[in-house]
């Protein structure tokens, strides 16, 4: 995609968005509601046209050849809208045909897919409309998938499922990878974590962020946290740590918890590992007894906030909550 | 067209699959045979100028405001409300194919209820017990030139139905703006060719006599088969669809 630009009206949902993703890789796509998230991937799957700008899946021009290029593209719609007068076989082998899928090779491949889905014993001859929520995601993912599409799209894939149906989502999506690049837009960022190798960050109609997770992390939240669990004179030890660690940062938790162990937060400006040396300070100290020292990695969560902040204030649009 | 004939049997399926065009199914035979006994009772009482069948396919009209709105409004409303519309075009599939699959399912089943109701004369006919002649009850060449009118203005009459159906994703409000542009195409013509225009509008007159379906109605019934009908559908119900598919693009 390159300079992809859509209006409706007077509001500019996309502005000038552009990424490439290479041949075989899970991504994530995320962003605030809003932000252009839906609008780029039905571009991306020849539902709607572009404004201006090129956009591109194998090679084949969605503006110039939409059919052509949607022959590459299986696509899960948010919400997985499906019908539900129809039984799941007699439902995936109409899409197999639609797909230009035929004969033995689509029988065959309609078995594959309801065998990786899991839907061939359970699932196979009920009405789509009778079937639990899990399910139906998997009959939306075993349609995506169908036609071996050289680029899966998946529109908020666990989206309402239980903890137990995310799992079997995430294993299924984690056996695509390497056969299919795949987009999974969604709002649940450990999700996106897990499941992806590399995430595209879009806000207010421009992509703010792209990398794997580690280079976002260290782009967007640079320097290390760690987590120190200490009893005994609290205070004097963050003196000692403020003073031999330059820049950093020292949060104490008032409460002790019942065994009188403190829990302190350390941030560092120093991408180098300090765990070591952190641990060796405090025992020389001997201020307090130290239960246990972690780094806590920043989350997806945190890259995205600050991904999004950095972009709004670029913007010069308020936030809410008053965080500008 | 590759995919056209798939959708159109999916199309059909979902049509005989569902309760919905049963009931309609019912209510257009229930009113036809309605009006067919009511033909004969007429009939068999006063002296007709027209033989049964002929005066049979003078009430066309009337199945056809509230036949084709229900075979239609469905259609891409439903797929629409419930986001259908946008899975069946995420495959490689056009939207002309998507609408002309829609259009011919409505449009068959359409021409297959007219023809049930070939039956009707049979039905009275062994009903009669031979009373009234078989050869006034079943008049060959009115039926096939009925029936042909028939399903030669449905496509023009479902290709409406398909339009008011893209355009809002509520049934309801897809069957009343059918069934509205129906009542226009179907009377307008002839309520408007009935008033006093004046000098200023007599211009008006051919125009509308042209337009007035009861005037190809009439043709085709004797047996004349003007080509200006023809045309007149033909190339009418394929500027309607072709709309239809603009909208179903523009809104996609």
């Amino acid at each position: 995609m390159r300079d992809l630009s859509k209006r409706y009206g007077p509001v500019a949902a996309l502005r000038g968005v552009s990424f490439s993703i290479p041949k075989g890789e899970v991504v994530g796509f995320l962003g605030p509601n809003g932000a252009g998230k839906s609008t780029t991937l039905r571009i991306l799957c020849g539902l709607m046209p572009a404004d201006s700008g090129v956009a591109k899946v194998c090679g084949v021009s969605l503006a110039q050849d939409p059919i052509g290029a949607r022959r590459h593209i299986g696509y899960m719609p948010e919400n997985n809208p499906l019908p539900e007068d129809m039984k799941v076989v007699e439902y995936l082998r109409l899409r197999g045909r639609l797909k230009n899928l035929s004969g033995r090779t689509l029988r065959a491949r309609v078995e594959e897919v309801m065998d990786l889905c899991d839907l061939r014993r359970k699932a196979r001859r009920k009405l789509i409309g009778s079937l639990s929520k899990g399910y139906r995601q998997r009959v939306g993912i075993a349609d995506a998938i169908l036609a071996n599409p050289a680029v899966a799209i998946l529109d908020e894939p666990t989206i309402g499922l239980d903890p137990h149906q995310v799992i079997t989502i995430r294993t299924l999506l984690s056996q695509l990878r390497g056969k299919m690049t795949t987009i999974i837009s969604s709002h649940i960022l450990p999700e996106i974590e897990l499941s992806c190798d590399r995430v595209v960050i879009i806000n207010n109609g421009r992509v703010v962020a792209v990398g794997t997770p580690a280079e976002l992390r260290r782009e967007f939240v640079p320097g290390r946290s760690y987590q120190m669990e200490v009893a005994g004179d609290v205070e004097k030890l963050s003196g000692i740590l403020r003073a031999r660690f330059a820049g950093l940062q020292v949060k104490a938790e008032e409460a002790a918890d019942a065994d009188g162990f403190h829990r302190l937060v350390l941030k560092s400006e120093q991408s180098a590992n300090l765990s070591e040396a952190l641990l060796a300070a405090a025992v020389e100290a001997k201020v307090g007894r130290v239960r246990g020292l972690f780094q806590k990695e920043p989350t997806l969560e945190d890259v995205f906030l600050a991904a999004t902040l950095r972009n709004w204030d670029v913007a010069g649009e308020p936030h809410e909550n008053g965080a500008r | 067209m590759r995919h056209f004939p798939t959708l159109l049997r999916h199309e059909l399926r979902s049509l005989f699959f569902s309760s919905s065009t049963y009931v309609a199914a019912v209510l257009f035979l229930l009113l036809m045979a309605g009006i067919y006994y009511l033909i004969l009772v007429q009939y068999s009482a006063d002296e007709f100028p027209m033989p049964p069948s002929e005066m049979f396919f003078q009430t066309f009209w009337l199945p056809v405001l509230f036949m084709v709105p229900l075979l239609t409004m469905r259609s891409l409303a439903e797929e629409r409300r419930m986001h259908t519309l946008e899975t069946l075009l995420s495959a490689p599939v056009t939207t002309v194919e998507v609408i002309l699959s829609k259009f011919f399912a409505a449009w068959i089943f359409y021409c297959l209820l007219w023809l049930c109701t070939l039956s009707f004369p049979l039905i009275a006919s062994y009903g009669s017990g031979g009373t009234i002649a078989k050869g006034e009850l079943f008049n060959g060449a009115v039926y096939v030139g009925g029936l042909s009118y028939v399903c030669l203005s449905g496509l023009l009459f479902i290709a409406v139905g398909i339009l008011s159906s893209t355009l809002t994703r509520s049934q309801l409000v897809a069957g009343m703006l059918s069934f509205g542009i129906l009542f226009i195409l179907l009377l307008g013509p002839k309520l408007a060719g009935a008033q006093e225009l004046g000098l200023w509008a007599d211009w008006l007159h051919g125009p509308l006599q042209y337009l007035d379906i009861t005037q190809h109605r009439d043709s085709f019934v004797r047996g004349i088969l003007d080509t200006r009908p023809f045309f007149y559908y033909l190339t009418n119900s394929t500027i309607v669809l072709a709309i239809a598919a603009l909208v179903v693009e523009s809104k996609a």
